[in-house]
């Protein structure tokens, strides 16, 4: 069954999701998106710890050979991806039972969990496959399903983030779609090794850099990089909690993996970078992303909003990292693409944790917070800090690889906004923390700290926050090592 | 090729374009489903007029034919799977849009704007 993980990964989920609405009981269905997630889980580590000792897995679909059947391939690029995935999905789906009971009616309870677990199905499967159109498909199972999930918002306005979420979506698929055609046409192959081997005789030709242009407006739309970012706020805003933790740790990441997995394995850095000078793109957009986005989310008075508009900005640092095409940049992309799905999940859940006792998360009803729900703010305040990029925690190490990246090339001007960044996360953390532990509460609510189910899930991300914040030797190593495959040192 | 040769891709611009108009310019709902799918339907045509191999037949084997000359089976197989996910979409899609008309009483994109606030 071991040879078999690399399908079964994506199976599992996929046959536990009709499973999951023909049971129809919301308990049951739960029990069968855990039992789901935590088979994920399993294979997701046990496959990260194969790749790391052995080397990158083949598995052939059906027994047809590539490049003519469809090939998965694991290498210590996507089996990190594939963990935070899976990793993420197992906590969320544990936290959701409570969560979604409070947020949406009964009878759709059973749906949510065949969507979520359709939703992980597809991130799974994009992070999986070494077939491009394969990752098409699975990009519409995910993207699908997480329509779905956002308009079960309670909110009227999730209906209409939702449709918004859809258009950008497609037309965002759909790019990717022409930027696969138009490379299928010149090279006649659709598996990511052998685009590889053939890209490079027919790159002179006008097709190629207009695929590539179309894959990568198509995947930065999927990313949210600004200014493709317009449908991340609202969605992440009414989406119901568990949904937006979720979708906010897994499904940008992914998407930032395709960028690597396009620009890196595919077309390979020399093209990229040298020929289309991807990075003179890149990098402004980025930064402009860091710091106008990190300015927007300081006014903003919904702390969901408030949160979304910082995860724009912390994409905005992935692709920085990306953008200066090195070893440590790389290292610094992928570690923050970890490290920001720790704590985004974390600040998210708590934020769930809130919309549990109160019923909103705008900043007005959060008077005094810190004193009725000690746990849930201390995590919010952990993972704020983490944010911001104090040592000891997560945070703290992507930033310090980032700005070493920027300094390694002489770019200190970089280093400077990666730096002012900080400053703006804290100012946002800051009006948080100022109205939950320094405004008093109005004790006729009656807010008590938040249920056992929700509170132990949301630590463990928190504790996961500081562990690799204090030691990160073991994601540095795989992070680096992952850099290192794609730039090309190690095959 | 003359420029008449390409008129599948001159097609396929268009539609593209037409569609892709439709799903910015127009503030009703349905139509921005029409528009997307005009969009998405150019680029199945893209993807079956790159199959088509010139003087080819259809891809069924031809025996004892040695020097037969076949169209491209896979693009058409690939599109298979893109229409299927383009039913879908428009399904979410057209559902979603019932819903927002329950809930606000209109699909205008700008009377929803003035609900919203």
């Amino acid at each position: 069954m071991i040879r078999h993980l690399p399908v079964l990964l994506v199976v599992v989920p996929l046959v536990a999701a009709p499973i999951a609405a023909l049971l129809n009981r919301p308990r049951l269905s739960w029990a069968v998106a855990v039992a789901a997630t935590l088979w994920v889980l399993y294979a997701a580590l046990e496959l990260l710890s194969q790749t790391m000792a052995a080397g990158a897995i083949h598995y052939e679909l059906g027994g047809w050979a590539a490049p003519y059947g469809i090939e998965y391939v694991v290498d210590p690029v996507n089996a990190w991806v594939i963990v935070i995935v899976a990793l993420i999905g197992a906590l969320v789906t544990t936290y959701a039972r409570t969560s979604v009971e409070r947020e949406i009616s009964e009878d759709r309870i059973p749906l949510f969990y065949t969507a979520f677990i359709l939703c992980l199905t597809g991130l799974l499967g994009i992070a999986v496959t070494g077939d491009v159109f394969n990752v098409f498909v699975f990009l519409e199972i995910s993207s699908l399903s997480a329509y779905a999930l956002i308009a079960l918002g309670s909110d009227r306005r999730a209906l209409t983030a939702s449709f918004q979420y859809l258009i950008m979506g497609s037309v965002g698929a759909t790019f990717i779609v022409i930027g696969i055609g138009l490379m299928y046409v010149m090279t006649g192959t659709l598996n990511m090794a052998d685009l590889a081997d053939r890209l490079p005789e027919v790159s002179g030709s006008r097709t190629i850099p207009v695929a590539f242009t179309f894959l990568t407006v198509g995947i930065t739309l999927k990313l949210a990089l600004f200014p493709l970012h317009l449908w991340l706020p609202n969605a992440y805003t009414y989406a119901p909690s568990a949904v937006t933790a979720f979708i906010a740790s897994t499904a940008t990441k992914v998407a930032v993996y395709l960028l690597l997995r396009f620009f890196f394995t595919i077309f390979g850095a020399t093209f990229s970078f040298d020929v289309m000078q991807l990075d003179r793109i890149l990098m402004p957009l980025a930064l402009i992303a860091i710091v106008a986005m990190s300015l927007v989310a300081i006014y903003q008075e919904n702390v969901k909003r408030l949160l979304a508009y910082s995860s724009v900005a912390q994409i905005g640092y992935m692709v920085l990292g990306i953008s200066f095409a090195s070893v440590l940049g790389l290292t610094a992309g992928i570690l923050h693409l970890f490290n920001h799905a720790l704590m985004k999940g974390a600040l998210f859940m708590s934020m769930g944790c809130v919309m549990y006792r109160v019923g909103s998360v705008r900043l007005e009803r959060m008077n005094g917070l810190g004193r009725s729900m000690p746990w849930t703010m201390a995590a919010f305040v952990v993972g704020g800090l983490s944010l911001i990029g104090v040592p000891f925690t997560v945070g703290f190490i992507s930033k310090w690889y980032l700005i070493q990246a920027a300094l390694e090339q002489g770019m200190w001007p970089v280093a400077v906004v990666v730096l002012l960044g900080s400053l703006l996360a804290l100012i946002y953390i800051w009006k948080v923390v100022e109205v939950a532990y320094f405004r008093e509460s109005d004790p006729e609510l009656g807010i008590t700290e938040a249920p056992l189910s929700l509170l132990a899930p949301t630590w463990v991300l928190v504790l996961g926050n500081l562990y690799f914040g204090i030691n990160a030797s073991d994601s540095v190593g795989i992070a680096t090592r992952a850099a290192e495959v794609l730039l090309g040192a190690l095959s | 090729m003359t420029a008449l040769g390409l008129f599948n891709y001159w097609a396929v611009i268009f539609l593209m374009m037409a569609g892709f108009y439709t799903l910015i310019a127009r503030g009703n709902l349905v139509k921005k489903i029409i528009g997307l799918n005009i969009f998405q339907t150019s680029v199945f045509i893209l993807y079956i007029t790159m199959g088509k191999v010139t003087g080819g037949t259809a891809p069924i084997f031809v025996e004892g034919g040695g020097d037969v000359v076949y169209s491209n089976p896979i693009p058409h197989v690939l599109i298979l799977t893109a229409i299927v996910v383009g039913v879908a979409t428009s399904a979410v899609g057209l559902s979603l849009v019932i819903r927002i008309k329950e809930a606000f009483g209109t699909i205008e994109e700008d009377e929803i704007h003035d609900e919203s606030l």
